[in-house]
């Protein structure tokens, strides 16, 4: 167990750091530096900015800084608007994880129990219907069904305000969110469902009279919930990038919108910051769901 | 050799020495003997048994028929409709400036003087947009991009992935460990961030000289395909990796390698045609895929190039008048869904056909 947690560990911090590097030896490649304006600076203005940002170094000592910054959380200053990226990621992420820890829960609690319905009540109506809708639902991107809520129930219906600063109504934002997730993950719950249904212990509960309700909830649920959470994994990142989209249509202030509206603007230093930043969020996200995994089931080899 | 000579019998062998036996000793087979060696039905191959079982499949074949439609459509209606995606309406050489914004099948006030003066114009299906184009041709030309780009992307995923995994598994030993370890690396990459990240940078990057193919096809392709090129490609070795390490423990590729087929022969001849039901599925599932990222891209603002459209980047531009105009979001959108819709249950039809093991 402790070599696996210790691999596992190993391949994270070397997947961080590639993504780190990545993304500043990428950024660099990027024609004309952070002070290319339209008014040309005078050549001693750009040197003199340049000793004072450290640019004038070689890209790899730039690196190490850059590293170092962000080890003491020190992202850097904005391009566009020179504030303290830290501080705008402090103020922004907040609402994206509160919009995305509930999109997850929703899609988590929402799937399994969509998905062990289908098994139980397998090749009946119910089955039919959540079969159909989650396979309708894996085909919707998330803009298109954020946009459709938005114009439907905002704008046609008039049910539900749009998002404000004063009126936070994270109910579509959710919905819009969870939709994919929850289809994909019903979708597999479905299958373990079915799965654990089919094992012996199963029988062997039945045979000696378990009632329908302690064998399933107490047999049956419990083991096919296990691969559930390797499917959390991906569903985060999925659910990370699909916040940048939900967010700007909603015009919920998250850090999703702000990233996009920093790749529309070309805000390098932002751009690079927030990659990292929701990078490292996604690695750690799923190495905690592999480590989960292996500890909820220890019947796994650990190699 | 005289015919009826039997070669001769060797010492120890259990065989039946057949000179001493003649003919009467043997009886004859009876008719319905001779009828179990009848061929009742022509032999079937491989492909055929799968095509035969996906046809059967309600599900897929409609899908089949829809994505043959959508195909016929892009194909066809650019031939006959008058206008092209980047035309702005001009009736008789003027421009036509109240063609903006035009509901389905309407046409602006200078439109109906000319039909009423005898003239005849072409219906805007879809309407027009806020630059006066003809919306339906944009819509086309914007599943043509998407379609394509899911297309090729999906190949450059295939040839990557077949050779990378096909040397990893085939070789096996410390390349094949350090060829997986990369591929891990690769593949624990949060790929939709490096995506726009690369997309961003390669935007900037890439210049080709005016007039070439490249140029034509815009840089915001171009670095979406280099970056499918660069990530996606994981998935497809590890699949093809592990398809290859258990067909290469079968006896006829110890037969190939004992008559001294080299490698590559090995790879091409035996291996790779008993892993391509596995190739065929996850290539088919990984269009949609391919174009889902597409228009996400498109719908962020870095996918295609302005004045070519893409069912993400039309969807987009639909946001801004969503209130007035919400046909403009609602034609793209149902044509995504249709397309993905259809092709993952296609592909769900071809894995159930090809290969029932994997279904899950």
């Amino acid at each position: 167990m402790t070599k696996y947690v210790v691999k596992r560990l190993l391949l994270a911090v070397l997947t961080v750091l590639v993504i780190c590097a990545i993304t500043f030896f990428t950024m660099h490649a990027v024609p004309g530096g952070p002070f290319n304006r339209e008014k040309a600076l005078s050549e001693a203005t750009i040197s003199a900015l340049n000793a004072r940002y450290g640019l004038d170094k070689p890209v790899i000592e730039q690196f190490v800084l850059y590293m170092k910054g962000i080890l003491h959380g020190d992202f850097g200053v904005s391009l566009k608007n020179g504030r303290e990226i830290t501080t705008i990621i402090k103020e922004s992420f907040p609402t994206s994880a509160k919009l995305g820890v509930s999109a997850m829960a929703v899609a988590l609690l929402l799937g399994t129990v969509f998905g062990s319905t289908a098994a139980l009540t397998r090749n009946k109506l119910p089955d039919r219907v959540i079969v159909f809708l989650s396979t309708l639902f894996t085909a919707v991107p998330s803009f298109v069904l954020a946009s459709l809520l938005l114009l439907f129930f905002c704008i046609q219906l008039g049910w539900i305000p749009v998002w404000s600063q004063a009126e936070q109504n994270y109910l579509l934002p959710i919905i819009a969110l969870s939709a994919y997730p929850m289809a994909y993950i019903t979708r597999l719950s479905k299958t373990s469902m079915l799965d654990a249904l089919g094992q012996d212990y199963i029988r062997t509960a039945r045979a000696k009279g378990v009632s329908r309700f302690k064998m399933i909830f107490k047999h049956a649920l419990r083991n096919s919930l296990i691969p559930v959470i390797t499917y959390a994994g991906p569903q985060i990142a999925y659910i990370i990038t699909g916040s940048m989209v939900v967010e700007t249509i909603f015009t919920v202030g998250g850090l999703g919108s702000k990233f996009v509206s920093a790749i529309n603007n070309r805000d390098y230093t932002l751009i690079m910051a927030t990659t990292i930043f929701l990078a490292v969020l996604m690695v750690v996200a799923n190495v905690i769901c592999d480590l989960l995994y292996k500890l909820v089931d220890p019947r796994i080899k650990y190699d | 050799m005289e015919n009826n000579q039997l070669p001769k019998k060797h010492l120890l062998s259990a065989q039946l020495d057949l000179s001493k036996f003649s003919a009467p000793q043997f009886e004859a087979a009876t008719d319905e003997e001779k009828r179990q060696q009848d061929v009742m039905s022509k032999s079937t191959t491989f492909f055929k048994d799968g095509m035969r079982k996906l046809f059967k499949n309600p599900l897929a074949v409609l899908s089949l028929v829809i994505l043959l439609l959508i195909l016929l459509t892009v194909i066809i209606a650019p031939m006959i409709i008058p206008y092209s995606y980047e035309e702005i309406l001009s009736v008789n050489g003027k421009r036509d400036k109240g063609a903006k914004n035009l509901a389905p099948f309407t046409y602006s006030e200078m439109e109906q003087e000319y039909i009423d003066a005898g003239g005849t114009r072409f219906p805007h299906i879809f309407g027009t947009d806020e630059q006066c184009r003809d919306y339906f041709i944009r819509v086309v030309y914007g599943t043509r991009i998407s379609l394509s780009v899911g297309f090729f992307a999906s190949l450059i995923v295939l040839i990557i992935g077949m050779i990378y995994g096909s040397i990893s598994g085939y070789v096996g030993g410390k390349t094949d460990l350090i060829m997986m370890r990369i591929v891990d690396i690769i593949y624990s990459l949060p790929d939709m961030l490096i995506i726009i990240l690369l997309s961003v940078v390669l935007n900037e990057v890439l210049k080709f000289p005016s007039g070439s193919a490249l140029a034509k096809l815009g840089t915001n392709m171009v670095s979406l395909f280099i970056v499918f090129g660069l990530l996606y490609w994981v998935g497809m070795a590890r699949l093809i990796r592990g398809q290859i390490l258990s067909i290469k423990e079968n006896e006829y590729i110890l037969a190939a390698r004992a008559i001294g087929a080299k490698p590559g022969r090995i790879i091409r001849r035996h291996i790779l045609p008993n892993c391509l039901s596995v190739i065929i599925i996850s290539t088919a599932l990984q269009i949609p895929s391919a174009i889902f990222t597409e228009s996400f891209l498109s719908f962020v603002g870095i996918g295609v190039k302005a004045p070519m459209p893409s069912l993400g980047s039309l969807a987009n531009s639909a946001r801004e008048g969503l209130q007035s105009y919400p046909y403009k979001l609602i034609f793209p959108a149902i044509m995504i869904c249709l397309i993905v819709l259809s092709l993952n249950l296609l592909g769900d039809g071809l894995r159930d056909a090809f290969d029932p093991k994997l279904k899950r």
